[in-house]
């Protein structure tokens, strides 16, 4: 597969751990302890766990922190409640991607929810549940609309597509949200132990890098924007340590190939035209955080679901032992929670960290346990991988 | 009285009285079913199949039995249907522990308003398979429901077959210095039911393996008759499998990612949904696990068989982690193999 | 959300609403090309170009020679590593 094989490179990636070995080490002694990386993405944790890159890393010199870069993971259990709530309607059809699938509200999962009538479908594509609602003019049809920037342009250009198309029963569950403004929350909690940042490279395929700057000019932490190949993240892994290393303090793009300097005007412009920013918004975990989600514009009223329906909109507090936001903020690791693996397992989410699989909790629990039982530190558990 | 009746037009679809015992459903039987399944023990329509110990007894020492019910969604898709299925899953399930299967029965369960047509597919798709298979499904049932209560058509098949005297096959049996070999390429059967619903609007040249596995298993077993493990690598995948033999047996497997055979099509459906083959569904795949001394010959007699030619040795059994299944990946890192809560579902994340 | 794949335009199935059909390793599908058309770039001349493809729409046109650049790169310093591992043992 061509721009795939080629990032998956067993050679290559040696050579890249074999520099990060020789970088690492003499920066975390410095420190006194791991250089600390959050990687935002949940593609990029993906990867990482997929792969097997932690254990290929040096021990003690360095260490992924995972972001709360995963839709999913910080929607609140009121927004699931009230996905729920519209699928229960009869006249409606609810479309949603397969992620948001499990995860849990108050009263249990969309998944749930279908398995009791509610007609809940999984697409793809926005495009294929304006299809839908093309099929079933008799029906309401509601997309679920996740996602970061990435995923922004997406639903925008499907609400253009349904208004030139003249739909009238298709709208959106406006959940997008912006990794800016995230980024800015947690570079703000107090306690933050951070050394750098792989930058969410398909985010900045559509916004560019430019909106990454506030983090080297105010909070002074280098940021490589990352593809989501294995080598891309050793090599943007590579940059952070080498800035570090060279006193340097960049924005830099591992991610050329993809990623232009200036975003994607025909995307930007489609995301400018039918959402605007929405004062704050609610992340499950972290609370609230200004500007950092989206809401359709009063133009495009009669692709809101949010306008046209009424939902509970309830806020739901996250159950007490939940601690989802410490480990969103990279204060701890998942097996540190004091649920992982009890309370808290795949079978019986507690937190949203724990259902969608590119959740912290959820890959450490299913990649990263070498021996069941009693939740154990890192380095044992990575004894049984090779160098 | 004037009016000759007219005789009614046969209904084009099942109906409750398909399912009321009388001549409705003898018809049924009788019409699709009997000459559908072709043999001359069904075609006795008693109460029960009668089959001679004497004549069972020739095939070896031990009655493997077995029984499965079949839902699939879509009923239709390309390499198979859910006749075909429900012939090969059960066979299947006889043949890994080194069985001849020979009897089949076959438990219908119909919906109201189902297709009579669909059914005579159905029907004639399972006298194919098990024709194919070198088997007889030789006592059935029939029930009707009405609409709403089932998907169309269920079906249920239990099977029976005789396993040969020295034979032992077993999940426990694992040791290390074994090897782990795939009959063939993995997923094919999880992806074409996921396309054929429709719901992503994937195109793709892939279709179902679905296929009876009895004679690959025999060829194996000639080269090699301590084969360790085998299962087919249904429901959950090959992981799963390998899951199953690592706990039974207490030992480690370690997998070598690039050695996995991967159809190019299912590979990318994969990659674009965000779904790892291990996972995915197979109905014509084996996961055998054979003494290491043996790997090469019984790889070699895979190769020579129409349904092993992309066999594998995809791994080896060691002694640590216990009970835990390791992927060395094409990066060369590690990571483990765990057993699936739900089903896998695509992502886009 | 962020599972984005490179894929190969094969057909544009539909000028106006540019559509056209991407392969992915022989996976066909339907795909929405607004963010990769410009004036410069009419939809037509889209076919055989490589894109990032995500939730069925291509949101970046692939740089080939980025891509290659960042091999070469990856390359060098493997090349480097063994100089400096023989030079070591040598």
């Amino acid at each position: 597969m061509r721009y795939t094989d080629e990032f998956r490179d067993p050679i290559k990636a040696r050579a890249l751990v074999a520099q990060i070995a020789r970088h690492a080490p003499p920066l975390a002694q410095r420190l006194g302890r791991p250089l600390q990386i959050m990687e935002v993405c949940g593609g990029h944790t993906h990867t990482i766990f997929r792969y097997g890159l932690k254990a290929m890393l040096p021990e003690d010199a360095v260490e992924f922190v995972h972001g709360p870069g995963c839709p999913v993971c910080v929607l609140p259990m009121g927004r699931v409640d009230d996905c729920i709530a519209l699928a229960r309607d009869p006249a409606v059809i609810f479309t949603t991607f397969g992620d948001a699938m499990r995860v849990p509200g108050s009263q249990g999962s969309l998944m749930q929810a279908k398995a009791t009538g509610a007609d809940v479908r999984m697409v793809y594509s926005p495009l294929d549940a304006l299809r839908i609602a093309h099929d079933h003019p008799e029906r309401e049809v509601v997309f679920f609309a996740l996602g970061f920037e990435t995923t922004m342009p997406s639903t925008a250009l499907t609400v253009l597509q349904a208004r030139r198309d003249g739909i009238r029963n298709f709208s959106l569950f406006c959940n997008h949200i912006t990794i800016p403004a995230t980024l800015r929350a947690i570079l703000d909690t107090p306690d933050l132990c951070l050394d750098g940042f792989l930058g969410p490279g398909h985010v900045s395929m559509v916004i560019g890098n430019r909106p990454y700057e506030f983090i080297v000019e105010r909070y002074h932490r280098p940021i490589v924007v990352s593809g989501f190949e294995p080598l891309d993240l050793l090599q943007s892994l590579w940059m952070v340590i080498r800035q570090l290393a060279e006193g340097r303090c960049e924005v830099e793009n591992q991610y050329t190939r993809v990623v232009p300097e200036e975003g994607n005007a025909a995307a930007l412009a489609a995301v400018h035209e039918v959402f605007e920013l929405r004062e704050f918004f609610e992340w499950r975990g972290l609370g609230s955080i200004e500007q950092s989600g989206v809401r359709v514009r009063e133009e495009f009223a009669s692709f809101d679901a949010e306008r046209k329906f009424r939902m509970p909109n309830l806020k739901v507090a996250d159950p007490q032992a939940c601690q989802c936001g410490d480990v969103l903020k990279g204060l701890i690791k998942p097996h540190q929670c004091r649920v992982f693996g009890t309370a808290c397992t795949p079978e019986m989410p507690l937190g949203a960290l724990m259902v969608s699989s590119e959740g912290a909790c959820a890959a450490y629990h299913r990649y990263g346990r070498l021996n069941p039982g009693p939740p154990r530190p890192e380095t044992v558990a990575m004894a049984g991988a090779q160098p | 009285m004037n009016a000759r009746l007219q005789p009614a037009t046969p209904p084009s679809v099942v109906t409750m009285a398909h399912g009321g015992g009388g001549r409705a459903m003898r018809g049924l039987i009788e019409g699709i079913l009997v000459p559908a399944f072709d043999n001359p023990i069904l075609a006795t329509l008693e109460d029960q199949a009668r089959l001679s110990l004497a004549d069972l007894g020739a095939h070896g020492d031990r009655l493997a039995f077995t029984t499965d019910s079949f839902v699939v969604t879509p009923i239709e898709f390309p390499g198979g249907d859910i006749g075909k299925l429900a012939v090969c899953g059960t066979v299947n399930d006889l043949a890994v522990s080194g069985a001849r299967p020979l009897y089949l029965s076959c438990g219908l369960v119909l919906e109201e308003g189902f297709e009579l047509a669909a059914l005579e597919r159905v029907a004639h798709s399972m006298g194919c398979a098990a024709r194919e298979a070198g088997v007889a499904i030789v006592t059935g049932d029939t029930k009707v429901v009405e609409r709403g209560a089932a998907d169309g058509i269920f079906i249920n098949t239990a099977g029976i077959g005789i396993i040969p005297q020295g034979i032992h096959i077993a999940a426990d049996r694992a040791r290390p210095g074994d090897v782990v070999i795939v009959s063939g390429t993995v997923g094919d059967h999880g992806i074409a039911i996921l396309l054929a619903r429709n719901e992503l609007a994937l195109a793709a040249p892939v279709a179902s393996d679905c296929q009876p596995l009895h004679t690959l298993v025999a060829s194996m077993l000639a080269i090699c008759p301590d084969i360790r493990c085998l299962r087919d690598a249904t429901r959950g995948g090959v992981a799963t499998v390998l899951n199953e033999f690592a706990v039974s047996s207490g030992v480690g497997i370690r997998l070598q990612e690039t050695a996995l055979p991967l159809n190019d099509a299912v590979r990318g459906a994969c990659e674009i949904l965000g779904l790892d083959p291990l996972y995915l569904a197979n109905e014509g795949k084996l996961v055998a696990i054979v003494p290491g001394t043996h790997g090469p010959a019984v790889l070699a007699a895979l190769h020579a068989h129409p349904m092993g030619r992309e066999a594998a040795i995809i791994g080896e059994v060691c002694a640590q982690p216990q009970a835990r299944v390791i992927l060395s990946t094409t990066i060369g890192g590690d990571r483990v193999v765990d057993v699936l809560f739900g089903e896998q579902l695509p992502r886009i994340c | 959300m962020c599972l984005g794949i490179p894929g190969r335009i094969v057909a544009i199935s539909d000028v106006r609403n540019k559509l056209g059909l991407v392969d992915v390793c022989g996976v066909r599908r339907q795909v929405n090309l607004a963010c990769v058309v410009d004036e410069r770039h009419t939809v037509a001349s889209c076919v055989g170009e490589w894109v990032l493809v995500h939730v069925g729409f291509a949101m970046s046109r692939i740089d080939e020679r980025e891509a290659a650049l960042t091999l070469e790169l990856l390359c060098e310093l493997g090349e480097a590593q063994s100089e400096i591992k023989s030079m070591r043992t040598g």
